[in-house]
């Protein structure tokens, strides 16, 4: 049996509990076990020095891609697990389109009895929605959920057909299974290198539109309404999207959405003289669809930061702009971008916190998310002043494919914290023993 | 050494330095012919292109060069070689230019991040090809002396075009006035930010010209619905005589070649006492030595 551990006298941000002070938290037998204003005193207790820091719950990642099973050179469970506790992530949300899909319990097992294995944080597999993703026919539902699917997602590509993207949302009312949704309307997008404008008009590569995303937004918030149901639209990108869902939910509908840090930081410009590092799909979009993102965020139209995390090796990226593979790592560059969000006065640090943690944790229905007695002691310590560089070389991610090198920023994770047990400690992943 | 990988980022004095020295290109100039002697420049072709190659070939072996020609067919870009290998692999041959021709926009910029000799872009994808501008300009200012205040008018499929794209550029730093005019499918979004007027009817802008350049119609562009029919398209935006009639006495007719004959260009215009075509292609030669003898 561990010691109690005391998380001495930090600034205590727990949004779905209303807290922000300095408060100390009690953690016994792996869960929290007091919230106390007044310091505590516990005989035997490891004390964690938390002065001056931020005591977070850890945060939860609706959307990476762990590449396991099938593309282990990219990333495994462990990797990608190592990445996610370096970056204050003590659960994440594994998509399904690995190379054996995780269209059945087979897979998702899998990826479950490695995640054990790696014994760093919560890997929650979403299904797909289609058998092999092919956007066909469906993928046996009821079996991914028994197995432990948290969501289904045919994530990478749209289910362009509406008829079958309509049962889908009806059938996983059978679960209550969010349906999260890659919204590209394929025959809009074409053979698009990046997103229409200025940028991709100078430097001569295909557009892709944003009606490629927001008419697909579209459909399936008429397709909710008819259906109920829950949907989660996946790395919003763009300012109609944004519109789209502020008015649906004032009128009600059931629908979440994430976005990402590539998305609500860079626009367009970043692709510069064709640097594939900035090759995303959603790609980057224009300032006024950045600006609006960071509204949406702060007024809780969007409620989920979520990374994405996409890794890919050196090799995918070293290529012509248009035959470049999309997609950039996140987990360890969330928080501190994030932060600047804070820091530029975007988002208050209340608000900032519970898009990483409470928001994701209610959007899919996961453990974890706040810090209330007899919750998981999932945690995240974060030194908000810390000032450092991002250096890809030092990534826990297999893949060092990230637009942000060399980029500075402030606000730093010290420990990460899962199940009460310190799986990360100033820059080292601590092994479980 | 320096790469020319777009008409982007060349300053006008630069740009008139290199058409004068073209100038002393020309046949029975005063520029030595001997200055690549002993040396290789290597034309790489991912995309095939016998006129522009042809032009660098006669360009760099009337230099003095070896030509090194590598083209796609039958290479190991089909058993999957990458572009990096590739032009590393010619490179290690000992080229003092890499003449870079490709399907993918920006390739050229790809591979002069990763060479160390002189990468001359050949044209890129929907991207630019500055060499084309180059001699488009030097043959507009033989013909007038200058291009300032003078209006050239691009006609056709702007967005897939690099010709379009370069000469823009080209043109407006050279202080001429560039309108573009194509039906709204194949004008791309924030294209007046390269400097350009935007037209989508022909008629009424037609006669403001002092040069009509008629673009290539790739013709595959109607099965992808940027227009209904090459008829259709003709109707509205191909140079026909009566069309031609319509234009500014003494205003030119410019083609980058290989012409769709009646559809962009009807033969008596491409023909006639307007066109230039042929003197492009006669100042290719000329501009592209330039262009190796600045690069190299
Ligand atoms: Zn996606």
């Amino acid at each position: 049996m561990s010691p109690p551990v005391l998380f001495s006298r930090g600034r205590v941000i727990d949004p779905r509990n209303y807290v922000d002070s300095v408060r100390d938290v009690l953690v016994r037998d792996g869960v929290i076990a007091e919230v106390s204003e007044a310091p505590l005193s516990v005989p035997g207790a490891q004390v964690v020095e938390a002065q001056g820091h931020w005591v977070l719950p850890g945060f939860i990642d609706l959307h990476v891609h762990l590449r396991e099973p099938g593309e282990e050179g990219k990333e495994t469970i462990l990797t990608g697990c190592q990445a996610a506790v370096a970056g204050g992530f003590t659960g994440v949300v594994a998509m399904p389109n690995t190379k054996l899909v995780n269209d059945s319990s087979l897979v998702t097992e899998l990826v479950l009895s490695r995640a054990r294995a790696a014994n760093l944080c919560h890997v929650y597999p979403a299904g797909a929605i289609t058998k092999g993703l092919k956007g066909e026919e469906m993928a046996e539902m009821g079996e991914l959920v028994s197995a432990g699917c948290v969501c289904i997602t045919d994530d990478g590509r749209p289910v362009m057909n509406a008829g079958l993207m309509r049962r889908a949302l009806q059938y996983a009312r059978l679960f209550d299974l969010p349906v999260m949704v890659h919204e590209e309307d394929l025959t809009l997008s074409g053979k698009g290198a990046m997103t229409e404008g200025p940028t991709a008009t100078r430097l001569g590569l295909l557009p892709i539109p944003p009606s490629a995303e927001v008419a697909m937004v579209a459909r399936d918030l008429v397709l909710l309404e008819e259906t109920g149901g829950r949907l989660h639209i996946a790395h919003v990108s763009c300012e109609g999207s944004v519109r789209l869902l502020r008015e649906a939910k004032r009128r009600g509908l059931h629908v979440t959405s994430e976005v990402t840090p590539h998305h609500f930081t860079l626009d367009d410009a970043a692709v510069g003289e064709y640097d594939t590092h900035a090759k995303m799909n959603p790609p980057l979009r224009l300032r006024r669809d950045v600006e609006a993102l960071r509204e949406a965020l702060a007024d809780g139209t969007i409620e989920a930061i979520a990374t994405d995390h996409a890794p890919h090796g050196v090799l995918d990226k070293q290529v012509e702009f248009d035959k470049g593979i999309n997609g950039v790592v996140g987990l360890e560059t969330a928080l501190g971008l994030t932060l600047a969000l804070v820091h530029e006065g975007v988002l208050s640090a209340r608000r900032a916190v519970e898009v990483l943690t409470d928001g994701p944790a209610k959007a899919f229905g996961l453990p974890g998310g706040h810090l209330k007695p007899g919750a998981p002691a999932d945690i995240a310590l974060v030194d908000p002043e810390a000032k450092w560089t991002v250096d890809a070389g030092r990534f826990f991610s297999k893949s060092r494919n990230t637009p942000f090198h060399g980029r500075s920023l402030k606000g730093r994770v010290v420990q990460t914290w899962v199940g009460g047990r310190c799986v990360f400690d100033a820059g080292q992943i601590k092994e479980s023993r | 050494m320096r790469h020319l990988l777009g008409i982007e980022g060349w300053r006008r004095e630069e740009i008139e330095a290199l058409l004068d020295r073209a100038e002393a290109h020309l046949p029975g100039g005063s520029a030595s012919s001997s200055v690549l002697q002993g040396r290789v420049v290597a034309n790489v072709f991912f995309e095939d292109s016998t006129r522009t190659r042809t032009s660098f070939e006669m360009a760099a072996k009337t230099l003095g060069a070896e030509v090194l020609n590598w083209t796609a067919q039958g290479s190991s870009i089909s058993k999957g070689e990458t572009l990096l290998d590739t032009v590393r692999n010619i490179e290690a041959t000992g080229p003092v230019a890499l003449v870079i021709r490709h399907r993918s926009s920006g390739a050229p910029h790809l591979a002069a991040r990763h060479v160390r000799c002189a990468v001359i872009n050949a044209g890129d994808g929907t991207h630019e090809h500055p060499s084309q501008a180059l001699l488009d300009a030097f043959t507009l200012r033989r013909r007038w002396g200058a291009l300032d205040g003078r209006t050239v008018l691009i006609v056709g499929d702007i967005l897939h075009s690099r010709v379009a794209r370069s000469n823009i550029l080209c043109m407006k730093a050279l202080g001429a006035r560039v309108v573009v005019c194509g039906p709204p499918t194949l004008l791309p979004v924030g294209i007046q930010q390269l400097g350009t007027e935007v037209a989508m009817h022909l008629d009424p802008v037609l006669p403001q010209a002092d040069a009509v350049m008629c673009l290539r119609l790739q013709t595959e562009r109607q099965s992808e619905s940027f227009f209904p029919s090459t008829r259709e398209f003709s109707r509205l935006y191909g140079l026909n005589a009566q069309r031609a009639s319509k234009m500014k006495e003494g205003a030119l007719v410019m083609h980058p070649g290989p012409i769709n004959r009646g559809v962009e260009l009807a033969p008596a215009v491409a023909d006639g006492a307007r066109s230039v075509i042929l003197e492009q292609v006669a100042n290719g030669v000329a501009v592209r030595r330039a262009i190796l003898e600045v690069c190299v």
